[in-house]
């Protein structure tokens, strides 16, 4: 059995940023692909609470929650740093992966799926976060500088698989007239040697969107 | 030697924690109680994000979100530690610590404000949620084992705040009889000599919930 397995699905965000850092460490592993709809044994005897992806399990122990495997996997092995050394940096990158999923990502998501007020709101709340996001990137051709870091990894969701439901949704909420350092950040880390070989086919993606919005308001 | 601040405000659990932390480590710091209703402009200039408390300011740098300033605390100070050393102990308390965030300390607080089929809801979710809990402190006298670890520090507003909250509203999901261990954790936590210093005083609390229930307004 290989010492370090992930659990995932081809299009989920959150088990890309697991793989990209893996990568970035030079981690050999084992892929697991699982079908969500059908939840395999694995996954229900792996992560029994939650029942989601991605798992990663290391020396037979099993670790959840994308953000707490990022952890994880910088502080057992050694390579390029996914959080700075720093503890003051530390700080920085672990607030702006927290405003990244807490604000951005379910403002976008709710921008993107809802309808009538609820979606007027979503959206005022979406382009507020994205504008305080796309000062702090400013200038920067990473959120980590020259190297992509924590913050790039956990914002992978905003510079592809957000812009992708933005495109198929038609609402512009990614233009480069109002978030242009935001955009350019995006293009640059959707070619990020780590990241680039771990987003899903594009034509793929937008299919299974698109089936997926005439049963579901859910990604 | 290095000059610590903290911004806060008395009733809150967040800044409770953090103050915690800080009395664990032996740090000497300035307190300062910031009315939320009208914030000062010296707070704003150091959290001009979210503009909420707490806020640590350490030689001049502002960290902001408790569990951002646990982590932070505990990595640039000497003392007890308020993680464990091992990365998967890690892994396992961030995990933990997010799940009664997320999962617990939400919905148990929402089901207390909300009426209706919004207050059965966040109660179906608290419940179900808090026999997560029930299993996970079994047998163990802190969430930390013999000491208190990073997510009794989080769960701090189950221990304290929600049951005063819940009798102010007359509305109670988390009791003894549904939950025994969670209860008698409860009580470990309020009543060991160290959290006890750092937790408010029951009876202003209670008072300042009654008040916020009559007005509709929290500050």
């Amino acid at each position: 059995m290989a010492k370090v397995q992930v659990i995932g699905a081809w299009f989920s965000p959150f088990v890309k940023r697991v793989e990209i850092s893996l990568k970035m460490k030079g981690v050999e592993y084992e892929y697991i692909e699982v079908d969500l709809i059908n939840k395999p044994p694995l996954v229900l005897h792996h992560n029994p609470i939650h029942q989601k992806v991605p798992i990663l399990i290391h020396d037979g122990k099993t670790i959840l929650e994308s953000a707490v495997i990022l952890e994880y996997i910088d502080e057992v092995w050694e390579g390029p740093n996914i959080l700075p050394k720093d503890p003051y940096q530390r700080a920085r990158s672990r607030f702006w992966a927290n405003f990244i999923d807490q604000k951005c990502v379910p403002a976008t998501r709710k921008a993107l799926w809802c309808r009538g007020e609820e979606q007027e709101k979503a959206i005022k709340e979406a382009r507020e976060a994205l504008k305080i996001l796309e000062c702090e990137v400013k200038d920067k051709k990473y959120f980590g500088g020259d190297q992509i870091d924590y913050v790039d990894i956990i914002g992978s969701f905003l510079a592809y698989w957000m812009r992708l439901f933005d495109e198929v949704a038609g609402l512009h909420l990614f233009t480069y007239e109002e978030l242009p350092s935001l955009c350019k950040w995006a293009d640059e880390l959707c070619d990020n040697k780590y990241v680039k070989q771990h987003l899903p086919d594009k034509d793929r993606f937008v299919d299974r969107v698109r089936g997926h919005s005439k049963t579901t308001r859910s990604v | 030697m290095s000059e610590v601040k903290l911004f806060g405000a008395w009733f809150s659990p967040y800044v409770k924690r953090v103050e915690m932390a800080l009395n664990l480590k032996g740090v000497e710091y300035e307190y300062i109680e910031e009315d939320l209703k009208n914030k000062s402009p010296l707070f704003l200039q150091y959290n001009p994000i979210t503009k909420l408390v707490p806020v640590l300011v350490h030689n001049g740098k502002p960290i902001f979100e408790s569990t951002v300033i646990l982590e932070y605390i505990d990595e640039t100070w000497e003392g007890p530690s308020i993680f464990p050393k091992d990365p998967y102990d890690r892994a396992m308390s961030r995990f933990w610590a997010k799940f009664v965030e997320d999962k617990c300390s939400d919905p148990l607080w929402k089901a207390c404000w909300a009426a209706g089929e919004e207050r059965e809801k966040a109660k179906k979710e608290a419940e179900e949620a808090l026999k997560i809990l029930e299993n996970e402190i079994k047998g163990k006298k802190f969430f930390g084992g013999d000491n208190i670890g990073l997510v009794d520090y989080v769960a701090n507003y189950i221990a304290f705040w929600i049951p005063l909250l819940q009798d102010v509203v007359g509305f109670h999901i988390l009791t003894q009889d549904k939950f025994p261990n969670i209860w008698k954790w409860c009580y470990e936590l309020c009543n060991d000599s160290f959290v006890k210093k750092n937790l408010p005083e029951k009876e202003k609390v209670s008072s300042g919930l009654k008040r916020a229930v009559e007005t509709g307004s929290l500050y």
